[in-house]
């Protein structure tokens, strides 16, 4: 029993950190309907950002997210400005496969640059760090910090796009720009801000999940799959879908690892077959 | 073309090919991690054979040496072999050194033969590496030299119930096996060997099984470099540290530049290895000293940089007892039995394996003058290679 306590406890912490970075990344694509496989590449820019203000400025670690989501933002608001405000929804697939990756190898190339080819550790304030004692184990502090954190960005979202004058414009101009453009929305903006929205979720993943997914520079490669398996299952666009995707295979991960270590991701790809086989859109995908 | 022309341009060309063969620069490829996430081991793969260079000269007799670096980024065996191909048909090395990961090694050992080229590995630590041609010799360890004094000092320390948790792949096996056979010979059971693959980043459930075993004592292996990190952070993190499971590993799992991330709560970590910068003799201050005015950072100085300082030494002995000729039987044959005071104490070259035997020290994290180190307490003598050697 115990066992199972501390398996689920695990899968929901590793869930979170798979949420938190994929999100973004669901939004994007959901929404905007673009595959943007660059996600990855800015969740790192944050990671590297963190990692710089904390240990060479010597900020503390709010003041590190913070840098790290505007400085992510700002560093892509020229490649949004000048690439991908092109490939929003009207462009297809393979365009936009072949631009995204494209930056995902520039941001690689200049990350090794500016950074060095080595792994960056994101230091962590003492308030995170070490165990916390809940009952029946321990659990590291720090993952009780990112459930936390991937439950307000789930609710936060969810309000945010269903509940406010911004969610009723960009699902407006989501279901038809044209008609939503002559009615005096400025789509273009709700687009960037969209944009912005999402690499800025995906560089705060980036940093809050560097305990579990290491920043280096092939960072931005290594996990794309996952994050892109994620939206997925899930069903891209759909805050539920993304949480559960994540909670599913956090657990299967989990238990995989837990029961059988040998088989390494095995058992992620085993249920990422088995829920796409019974959920072609994903769990909460529209057929489109 | 006449008779005379041909003539004389075949000699020209002989001509060019015997000063190609016999010209006064001798090459050595040095194919080593030198970017990416394990990029740190192969700059000490420079640092180290820099270090002895800046002592003794680029010159061995008339010939002049020539060090050229090839970057293999990850376990990648086809590349590795690709890479020593290249070094061996395009730039024409006499001789190949380095090779941080064990399957790359074993890709590169098949092309030595052939080429008549002597390899030097200056890292990967599966005991079967050495067999694998005659006309390799090893200056770094093996998972066998190290683990046997750990699991002797885990029982002695009265560890009963030990966990194995290691790396899926050679050396991990290897770690595994001579650790579970020295535990059980000495009396104590092993509850669990978990075999972990390479990729992992998430070491929680791993953790919390061990946990779940009753186990007093972890031993670990895992190859030095970013997921080290994460093990030792989540066997503390995860409070088997404050429950008082012990931590057993080589230093692998514990290299100097990692201690600082770990923090205070790695102090009292016990590892086996064979060598630790704190290492306190006049040979390992030398060396110091010359990497720092190389302009290496101390801080960054790992195991690595020793095993090619004295992989370099070997190169130049094996260059000295050929002269300068591709006779790869000589050169080997040269460096058998080899002995010297190394940075890391007294080691030889066993004329069996070819493989280094050396002291393996038990170390402690500790923290002195404000910084972390591998303290060593106690001494295990001139180590043999526990899976080779018969005694």
């Amino acid at each position: 029993m115990r066992t199972i306590f501390s398996i689920v406890v695990d899968a929901v912490a590793y869930g979170m950190v798979l949420f938190t970075i994929s999100i973004g990344l669901s939004i994007m694509m959901g929404l905007m309907r673009v595959v943007n496989l660059a996600h990855g590449a800015f969740a790192m820019i944050g990671g590297y950002l963190a990692s710089y203000a904390i240990r060479s400025m010597g900020a503390s670690y709010v003041v590190a997210i913070l840098v790290a989501v505007v400085g992510t933002i700002l560093i892509s608001a020229p490649l949004e400005f000048l690439l991908y405000r092109r490939i929003y929804r009207k462009s297809d697939a393979l365009t936009q496969l072949l631009l995204t990756i494209g930056i995902t190898f520039f941001i690689i190339g200049m990350a090794n640059f500016v950074f060095g080819p080595t792994l960056k550790s994101i230091p962590l304030p003492a308030a995170l760090s070490g165990p916390l004692d809940i009952g029946f184990r321990m659990l590291p502090t720090h993952r009780v910090f990112v459930i936390a954190c991937g439950g307000v960005i789930a609710v936060a979202l969810w309000y945010l796009l269903e509940r406010t004058e911004f969610g009723v414009r960009l699902r407006a101009a989501v279901d038809n720009s044209d008609m939503a453009e002559s009615l005096g929305i400025r789509t273009e903006l709700i687009y960037s801000a969209t944009f912005a929205l999402a690499v800025g979720l995906g560089a705060f993943g980036g940093v809050i999940g560097a305990e579990l997914l290491p920043i280096e520079p092939f960072y931005a490669l290594r996990y794309m799959v996952v994050f892109l398996v994620v939206v997925s299952v899930g069903g891209a666009g759909s805050i539920l879908g993304a949480l559960s995707a994540s909670l599913l295979l956090g657990l299967a991960d989990t238990t995989g690892k837990y029961l059988a270590p040998e088989f390494g991701e095995f058992f992620f790809y085993l249920a990422v077959i088995l829920i796409v086989f019974l959920f072609p859109n994903g769990l909460f995908g529209r057929a489109h | 073309m006449n008779q005379p022309v041909r003539l004389l341009s075949v000699l020209a060309a002989l001509g060019l090919m015997s000063t190609g063969a016999s010209a006064d620069v001798i090459k050595v490829g040095v194919i080593g991690t030198m970017s990416g996430p394990y990029a740190l081991f192969g700059q000490n793969f420079k640092m180290g054979i820099d270090a002895w260079v800046a002592q003794h000269g680029n010159k061995v007799g008339d010939h002049q040496i020539e060090f050229v670096y090839r970057d293999e980024e990850s376990p990648n065996p086809a590349k590795s072999k690709a890479l020593a191909q290249e070094l061996l048909v395009k730039d024409k090395v006499q001789y190949l050194a380095g090779l941080y990961f064990t399957p790359d090694a074993m890709a590169v050992a098949p092309l030595l033969e052939e080429s008549k080229t002597p390899l030097v590995v200056l890292n990967a630590a599966t005991s079967a590496i050495v067999e694998k041609s005659p006309y390799i010799v090893r200056t770094s360890f093996t998972m066998w030299q190290n683990t046997v004094p750990a699991a002797h000092v885990a029982r002695k320390n009265g560890s009963k119930k030990a966990a194995i948790a290691v790396s899926d792949y050679g050396p991990g096996i290897d770690a595994e096996n001579a650790f579970k056979k020295t535990f059980e010979a000495d009396g104590g059971t092993v509850t669990e060997a978990i075999r972990m693959p390479l990729n992992t980043t998430d070491f929680s459930p791993i953790m919390q099984r061990i946990k779940d075993s009753g186990a007093d004592t972890i031993f670990t292996f895992l190859p030095a470099g970013p997921p080290t990190l994460g093990f030792v952070k989540a066997y503390i993190d995860n409070g088997l540290k404050v429950a008082g499971v012990k931590l057993m590993s080589t230093g692998d799992v514990v290299t100097e530049p990692d201690l600082p991330n770990i923090g205070d709560s790695g102090i009292g970590i016990l590892s086996t290895y064979h060598y630790a910068v704190s290492h306190d003799s006049p040979e390992n201050k030398a060396f110091l000293d010359q990497i720092v005015k190389g302009g290496g950072k101390l801080d960054e100085v790992t195991m690595t940089s020793v095993a090619a300082y004295d992989g370099a030494r070997l190169i130049y002995k094996m260059i000295e007892a050929t002269n300068g000729q591709r006779d790869p039987e000589k050169a080997i044959a040269s460096v058998k039995g080899m002995k010297w005071v190394s940075p890391r104490g007294p080691v030889s070259i066993d004329p069996d394996t070819r493989h280094i035997r050396q002291n393996v020290y038990l170390r402690e994290v500790a923290k002195q003058d404000g910084k972390f180190i591998n303290k060593e307490i106690q001494t295990f003598d001139a180590q043999p290679d526990w899976a080779l050697s018969k005694n």
